[in-house]
Parts: C-alpha cells; structure tokens; sequence
C-alpha cells in the first residue's frame, strides 16, 4: 500500500530523511518512530504531497507522489501534528467544508459527516465552535477530518500528543478500531503507543532508517540479555565519601561473571542519610547474574538492600537504536542482539 | 467548484470575526465624511458661480462623484491590507494550510478562492459607499455611466491591490507582518506616480507607470481606458502568480 525506496529530502543545510526505503501492507498498522527530529514529519509530509522528496521514491496506493500528486491526496488522510483546524468554525461546517474539499459528491456529504462524527464520538459537540473545544476533543475531529473521505492510507503525525492520560487511552482505542479499514502510518516518540498499537515498527534517528521488525520480533531480540536492578548500601555510612563508594561498587559489579555492563547509576541523596546506589546491570546473553551480584555485594561487606530483575522494554531498545554516540552504550557483545542492522533494514544499504 | 467552497469559507470566516465588520464602519464613514465635504464644498461653489452670474451650470460627476471617487482609492490604500493580511499568514500561522495543501485541490482554485473572497468584501465596502452617492439623485441628475465606470475602476485598483496583499500574506506566517508589508508596497507604487511629475524623461515615465495611483484617473473621469483596464488586470495577474510561486515554495523551504 505504501512504499518508500530511498526517499532522501535535503534542506539548504541540512538532510532531513536520508535514504529511507520501507514498505507497508494494506491493512497494517505500522508505527513510525524516532526521537524529535528524526525525520518523521518531514517523511509525512513528502507521503501526503505536502512537499516532494529530494531523491528517492514514494509511492502510495500504486501512485507515484511526484507523478500523481492528485491521485495520492484523494487516497490518503492526514493528520498533522496540530490538528488543522478553523477555531472559528463550528464542528459540522468544518465537517462539511473539508467533505467539498476532499471531493465527496455533494449529495453523501450529510450522511458521510454523521457517520464520521459517530465513530469520533464528537456527535455532541456537532454545534460547537472548534476553538472552545477541549484539546482531546480537538484533536477528534482532526481525526474525524482525515477518515472523513474514507481514505485507503492514514497519515497520523503525533496523535496522542499534548493529550492527558485518559485522553490517550481514547484516542488510542479510536485508532486501533479503524486499522480495519485502513492502512494506518503514525508517528510517535512515545514507545507504549507503539507497542500498544502497532503491529510494526519503523525506527529512524537523525534521518536515517535504524528497524523495521514486528513489535514482538524487536522485543525479543534482547531475548537472553538480562536487566537487573541492584540497590546497595555501605554496612557503615559513616565515614563513606558517597561518590567513591558509587564508583568502588560500580567497578566491583561490573567484575561480576556474567554482567555485560552496568547502564544506569544513581547516588541516593547524602542529606536524607541515605547512601544507597543504585545500578541497572546487563547481562550477557542468557546469563543468570542475579546469585553471582548478591554474592559479590555481600563479600564486599555491603548491605544489598535490594536486587530485581526488570524486563528490557521497548524502551531500552529504542535508546540503544537511536543512541547519538552508540559507543557510549556498548550493546551487548559477540551475539549482539540490538546491533543496528537489523535483517531487513539491511536491504537499505547503510543504516 | 473548489475554489468556491475556498471563497466561502473565507468569507464566512471574513464576517464571523470582526474584522469586515470593523474595516467596513471605518470605510463607512470616512467615506461618508468626504462625501458631506465634497457635496458642501461643490453647493458653496455652485452657489458662488451662481452669484457671480456665470450661466454655466457646475457637473455633478466633475465636482463630487470624481472627487470622492479618489479619496476613496486611497481608503482602499489603507483597508486592503487588513482584507488581505489574514489569508495565507492566519492559514501558515495555525497550520490549516497542510490541510488545503493536501487535499485535491490544485493551487490555483485556493488562490483563486481566497482573492475571490476578498475581492468581494471588498466590493460590499464600496457598494456601501456607492450609497453615498445614490442619494445625489434626489438633488440631481449625475450621470450613472461614468459613475460605473468609476466603480470597476475602483474595483479592478482595489483587485490589483488585493492580489499583492495576498502574495506578500503567502510569505509570512505573521499578519502584522503581512499587514505592514502590504502597506509598505502598496504605499511605495502609490507614490512612485510621483516621480513622473517630477521629471519627464522616457525612464520616470516608465518608472512611474507602474503606480497604482494614476491609472485610475481614466476611470473616475467616467472613461473605460483599455491601456488602464491592462494595467489593473496585469497587476493582479502578477500578484497572484506570485502567491502561486510562494506556494510552490514550500518545495524547496522547510
């Protein structure tokens, strides 16, 4: 339904999208992520035609967006960052102004609105002015605006953005319930969106392509490395400069058998009398670290106040992906499960 | 089609906020106040002839429909710029211009929509005024041709000033901005009439060509000049071409 080869758009000085080439199924929900910055709107802007690709290719539904620009716009709905829409207009009107717009015959308008407003659940602000609707409300009817012409291809830029929590989790389902009929692109740098949506994920940082996998596949591909979180505090407190112990500890854990780093280090606060460190640690591949770190905390003659093991999320990988000197955070090892290429992005030459 | 769904939701949007409302009182009544001065000055005139005994009877169209039909080019100098200022900037400004700019519509029926809508607010301020006058047929016989013709004057000048709002409003997401710009050109093709008083040689003629300000005489004077008539049409050609440019423009900027 969608497919992008080697899409690269340049700025006066800087690359924004640098030679991304993907593609999406129909139907697929497919989510779009990256830090700030990445490259993800100006990716959506050159599917929706807002502006043309410096090099490469994207094509959607079987258009070229250079070639059949107009085609393109009549498939596709999109729904920018901020919702585009007239503050000044009333629900309905703006309905019924972007319906003309988009081309529906005059005569299915009426109906086409109402059924839109009804699956957006903005049927009881139909006479209210836009500009003092809520934010989730808002950005309802921007969504409402996009499937309005009942496009093949859904364009979402941030879509839960700026929204409180519950709002979210509206929006969210709202989505969820329209991958039926569309093919839906959205964009995110929120991670438990992805994983609460998506059934693929597309990963760019600074422009270029870093994954695309299945939201599952990504997830175990650290499958065998272990996080663990350690908390230690000195027997004696008085007396223990706190950052030397940070350090004496941290040099102490990462000698463990088995912990391929130690990621995340974090002093207590010394006024609060309290000198515990804390540390999230690594492991090797399909490594049990737990037993060997109590055992070393305890031989060293501190107290192990307390030693969990958390999940790796999305989240860690996607730091690790996008990291901005990845030799900063040395992923893993040998087996390399998070190396940024992954098997299919590989076909995009550099990633 | 499209471009008339544009136009009318520019004009909605025109008379929902305040700013027809307010550029059409203040056109309103300035208009009118140089109206009352032109009428009393012309029956104080009229008057004075009369005493003197000169058998000639004063023109109506001459002496008030003439006179009011310039002073109200140049209110037009100073409300277009508020007509145009919201088009393009407010559009920028909120982002509602991806929502145009993605939708099947070629750019031609969004300019052509949005000139349109402010050509015709336009053309209610001067119908407004246009009453003004119509109560000169209570009192006497002016002569409705020339008054027309003075009319598409006006309108086809207040056209030409409309289409450069519009480009420089496509170039700025600021209205103050786009307001102030406007004025600016506007106010700089207004005076460069001025050079061509100043000295005739062949390149201030040409220079002053160019103003807005001349070639509006023709129509006041009740006469339909082809050379004016392509004078005012061209302008708005150019004005509109050139939004058409500031739109492709977003191929190369950000």
């Amino acid at each position: 339904m969608i497919k992008v080869e080697g899409l690269t758009k340049r700025y006066a000085r800087n690359v924004a999208v640098d030679h991304i080439s993907f593609e999406v199924d129909k139907g697929q929900i497919v989510g779009f992520l990256g830090p700030n910055g990445a490259g993800k709107t100006t990716t959506m802007r050159i599917l929706t035609c807002f502006m043309p690709p410096t090099d490469g290719s994207a094509e959607v539904a079987g258009y070229d967006v250079l070639d059949n620009p107009m085609e393109v716009k009549k498939r596709i709905g999109y729904l920018p960052e901020s919702p585009p829409v007239y503050p000044d207009m009333e629900v309905i009107e703006y309905l019924d102004f972007v319906a003309r717009i988009k081309g529906i015959v005059a005569s299915a308008i009426p109906r086409r609105i109402d059924e839109v407003m009804e699956k957006c659940a903005i049927a009881d602000v139909r006479n209210r002015e836009i500009g003092k609707l809520s934010k989730g409300y808002r950005q309802r009817v921007g969504l409402a605006q996009a499937i309005l012409h009942n496009p093949d291809v859904l364009v979402l830029d941030e879509p839960t953005s700026g929204l409180d929590p519950h709002q979210i989790l509206e929006t969210r389902e709202l989505i969820k319930g329209l991958s039926g009929d569309h093919t839906i692109i959205l964009s995110t740098h929120i991670l438990p969106e992805v994983e609460a949506m998506c059934e693929r994920v597309i990963i760019i940082a600074k422009g270029k392509l870093v994954a695309t996998d299945t939201v599952t596949n990504l997830t175990s591909r650290l499958h065998g490395a272990q996080m663990v979180a350690v908390e230690v505090a000195p027997r004696n407190p008085a007396g223990v400069d706190a950052s030397t112990f940070l350090s004496t500890v941290q040099r102490k854990l990462e000698q463990v058998s088995g912990v391929s780093r130690v990621l995340h280090k974090e002093s207590a606060i010394k006024d609060a009398g309290d000198d515990r460190v804390r540390f999230t640690i690594e492991s090797l591949q399909g490594r049990e670290i737990r037993p060997e770190l109590a055992r070393a905390v305890i031989e060293s003659g501190w107290d192990l106040s307390e030693l969990r093991s958390v999940g790796m999320s999305l989240e860690e990988i996607f730091l690790q992906l996008t990291a901005e000197h990845p030799s900063e955070h040395p992923v893993s090892t040998e087996s390399a499960p998070a190396e940024p290429v992954p098997a299919e992005a590989s076909k995009s030459g550099e990633a | 089609m499209n471009a008339f769904t544009i136009c009318r939701k520019e004009l909605n949007s025109y008379f929902r906020s305040p700013i027809a409302y307010g550029v059409m009182f203040f056109f309103a009544l300035i208009a009118g106040y140089f109206f009352s001065l032109a009428t009393a000055s012309f029956v104080r005139q009229s008057l004075q002839s009369a005493m003197m005994g000169q058998a000639q009877p004063m023109d109506v169209n001459e002496w008030v429909v003439r006179n009011l039909l310039s002073n109200i080019s140049v209110i037009g100098l100073f409300m277009c710029p508020m007509i145009t200022m919201r088009l393009f900037a407010e559009e920028k400004r909120t982002g509602t211009i991806e929502l145009l700019v993605t939708s099947p519509l070629n750019n031609w029926e969004i300019i052509g929509g949005k000139f349109l809508a402010a050509l015709i607010l336009y053309a209610c301020m001067l119908g407004i005024s246009l009453l003004n006058l119509l109560t000169l047929y209570f009192y006497g016989k002016p002569e409705w041709k020339a008054m027309l013709i003075g009319y598409l004057g006006l309108l086809l000048q207040g056209g030409c000033m409309l289409a450069l709002g519009t480009f420089v409003s496509s170039c700025t997401r600021n209205q103050i901005v786009a307001v102030v710009a406007t004025f600016a050109v506007l106010l700089l093709l207004w005076v460069i009439s001025w050079l061509g008083q100043l000295d005739s040689t062949p390149t201030m003629r040409v220079v002053s060509y160019f103003s807005i300000l001349d070639h509006l005489d023709s129509f006041t004077k009740g006469v339909l000049d082809a050379k004016d008539s392509f004078y005012f049409l061209s302008m708005i050609f150019l004005g509109l071409f050139l939004t058409g440019r500031s739109m492709e423009s977003i191929r190369w900027r950000a």
